[in-house]
């Protein structure tokens, strides 16, 4: 077997590629539906519905695709210039920490300055946590797969310290939560009577910004020349450990911008389960769009339609919704997959 | 308690052996992976899978030491499906690796929730019992600290000494130890570099699962969800701490459970004044800071994350 690389890849075939990887994850996941003994057809109606069936279904599913989108872009980012940011988990508590510790009446303004503060202290917060990874890959040649992965722990930790102790809101009938966020600072709600919240349409900005930094301008080109070749990079002139720096406050950035949308949006304060993984689903979102900052919002939608489908499904026919990790987990080996076909094809010989 | 008291301790001996044990399991079963030259950041969750898959084995009537097998068989499926992204299609192993991550968990907490549904209290199993060593383990403290453990926490010790014995004197080890410098010149033998890389990520995983079995099936009795915890991740960094070398990962791991004893030990004495959280940091810490210190020099394996595609240069 032997693979070879396309000459020449259609756009119908780009399109299709997660498409067609999306519907066999679908067919292999259907096994794992029969093996619970619900009807097939029934639960992935039951998951379509409990996704985009009803007006508050919708609603749901976006303030969920709030945050993959944001954990998405930080991904997508980082992929591009080969950063291996795995570490989106704990820069999401970090921009949560943040915004807890100005939100919470340290630091009062008028909402209209209020939200876009917290958000820029997040995301500060959330750079500066990806910086020492990507200043001990730059100055000290460590891998940043393992200390990225390593900080969510930390981070998580930290969180948990603070919320049991320090930062545990008396009010909360002893429940670890921070203090609500200020009424200046929540996101306005965007609908009546759902959850959803302005976040959304930071994040709908953030996509198409991060679009244009990586399609239009001299920093997405170094970005990309760095991940593509690093040694043509430098021989052009780019300064590469510059480069993945400034890869690294974004992405680090962006991800944090989801801890904020989370706290300052979803919950109005600051708990230890504010994210269900949001930071790892990221990548799957990142790798399902194809890296690409528009494609995020669409693979986001699927993704968090996903989830809460499940959910529903499993309260209606009692499949574990586990199934949708192990539908995303799967879609993101698929979509690697089918997208490398696009650009080889196999031949047997 | 004085400081210095701990290690004359003759449980602290013990705990140490046996927290290293999953360590060296992981470690080694990186190490074969890397040293092929495939980074597999599948650990964690084949760890999970393990752990799930032997608890289960043995909660349905089965063995303990097919448990262990089993563990290891499906470690070595998700190997397989690992290698075909990693080794055949040469799709980037940081991605395919948390894929694998992810789907590995996923499956083995659907299939824990689906065999065992509506179960709140993870019920629990007889694990391994610690087996004396005859003679040895009647020599005073450490008889007791390194010669009353599981049978696992020995296998894992004798297997530290056969993948070195593998790797450096034998055809096989050779072969695995150059697809992961220079693929091409292996090719070039007539080697089949496809499977050399698929057969050391296979091994690999299956030492990995067998890791997370022991949590499961020998220190504790029930399996909980998010009890790897991070082990995965710091197998992966005491390989780079190894320099590759299954002698010095065993040293690594050993080391690092001991930290991982003081801590838990400074923790229950000194208690109050600094909170507990941060005495769970430091197996963390300690991992970045190993990493730090060792990265500077380390060699890695020359093809190591580099796809080989044949009739390519």
């Amino acid at each position: 077997m032997q693979l070879e690389p396309r000459t020449h890849t259609p756009l119908w075939m780009t399109i299709s590629a997660p498409i067609i990887a999306v519907f066999v994850v679908m067919i292999l996941c259907s096994g794992l539906i029969l093996w619970a003994g619900a009807p097939l057809l029934q639960s992935y109606v039951a998951l379509a519905k409990g996704a985009f069936g009803s007006k508050f279904a919708i609603a749901e599913t976006l303030v969920r695709a709030t945050p993959l989108i944001l954990t998405g872009l930080a991904a997508a980012v980082a992929f591009r210039a080969k950063l291996w940011n795995i570490g989106g988990e704990g820069q999401l508590y970090m921009g949560a920490l943040a915004a807890t510790y100005f939100g919470t009446g340290m630091i009062n303004l008028p909402a209209p300055l209020m939200i876009p503060f917290l958000f820029v202290v997040g995301a500060i917060a959330g750079g500066v946590l990806l910086l020492i990874p990507a200043l001990l890959k730059t100055r000290l040649n460590v891998d940043e797969v393992v200390t990225t992965l390593l900080l969510n722990f930390v981070i998580l930790l930290l969180a948990n310290y603070l919320l049991f102790g320090p930062w545990k809101d008396p009010m909360a009938m002893g429940w670890p939560q921070g203090a609500p966020i200020i009424d200046e600072g929540i996101l306005p709600k965007l609908v009546a009577k759902t959850r959803l919240h302005g976040g959304l349409i930071f994040a709908v900005l953030a996509s198409i910004s991060v679009w244009v930094v990586m399609t239009k301008t001299k920093w997405g080109l170094e970005i990309r020349a760095v991940g593509l070749n690093q040694e043509a990079a430098s021989f052009a002139g780019i300064p590469i450990n510059k480069t993945i720096i400034r890869t690294a406050l974004i992405s680090g950035g962006l991800a944090a911008c989801a801890g904020v949308t989370e706290v300052a949006g979803t919950k109005e304060y600051l708990t230890l389960d504010i994210s269900p993984g949001f930071g790892y689903t990221g990548i799957a979102v990142a790798m399902l769009a194809g890296l690409n900052p528009l494609g995020v919002i669409v693979a986001a939608l699927f993704i968090a339609g996903i989830y809460n489908g499940a959910d529903s499904m499993s309260r209606a026919m009692d499949v574990s919704n586990y199934i949708a990790d192990v539908i995303t987990a799967a879609s993101l080996l698929m979509v690697m997959l089918a997208v490398m076909l696009t650009r080889m094809r196999i031949r047997f010989s | 308690m004085d400081f210095f008291d701990m290690f004359l301790n003759v449980g602290f001996w013990a705990a140490t052996v046996r927290m290293a044990t999953p360590l060296i399991f992981g470690t080694l079963g990186e190490l074969i992976c890397e040293r092929a030259g495939i980074l597999n950041l599948g650990i964690e969750g084949i760890m999970t899978t393990g752990a799930m898959v032997a608890w289960m084995w043995v909660y349905q009537g089965g063995d303990l030491w097919t448990a262990v097998l089993v563990a290891a068989l499906f470690g070595m499926l998700f190997g397989y499906l690992h290698s075909i992204f990693s080794v055949y299609m040469g799709l980037s192993q940081h991605v395919t690796g948390i894929g694998i991550t992810l789907l590995a968990t996923s499956l083995s907490y659907y299939s824990f929730r689906m065999l065992l549904p509506g179960v709140t209290t993870p019920p629990k199993i007889i694990p391994f019992q610690p087996l004396p060593i005859p003679l040895l383990s009647d020599i005073p403290v450490i008889g007791e600290a390194f010669f009353t453990q599981s049978p696992l926490t020995y296998l894992a010790f004798v297997l530290v000494g056969v993948v070195a014995y593998i790797l450096y004197r034998t055809p096989v080890g050779l072969a695995v130890r150059m697809v992961g410098e220079n693929p091409m010149a292996v090719e070039v033998q007539g080697i089949d570099v496809y499977k050399v890389r698929t057969g050391a990520v296979m091994v690999g995983s299956a030492f990995m699962a067998v890791g997370g079995a022991f949590l499961t099936i020998s220190v504790f009795d029930a399996f909980y969800f998010d009890m790897i915890n991070g082990r995965g991740w710091i197998c992966v960094a005491l390989v780079i701490f190894a320099s590759w070398r299954p002698g010095k990962a065993l040293l690594g791991a050993v080391l690092f459970a001991a930290f991982d004893a003081i801590q838990i030990r400074v923790q229950q004495s000194s208690a109050s004044f600094i909170p507990y959280q941060f005495f769970l940091m430091m197996p963390y810490v300690f991992s970045i800071l190993a990493l730090i210190i060792m990265s500077r020099k380390a060699a890695y394996p020359k093809a190591l994350l580099v796809p080989f595609r044949r009739g390519q240069r």
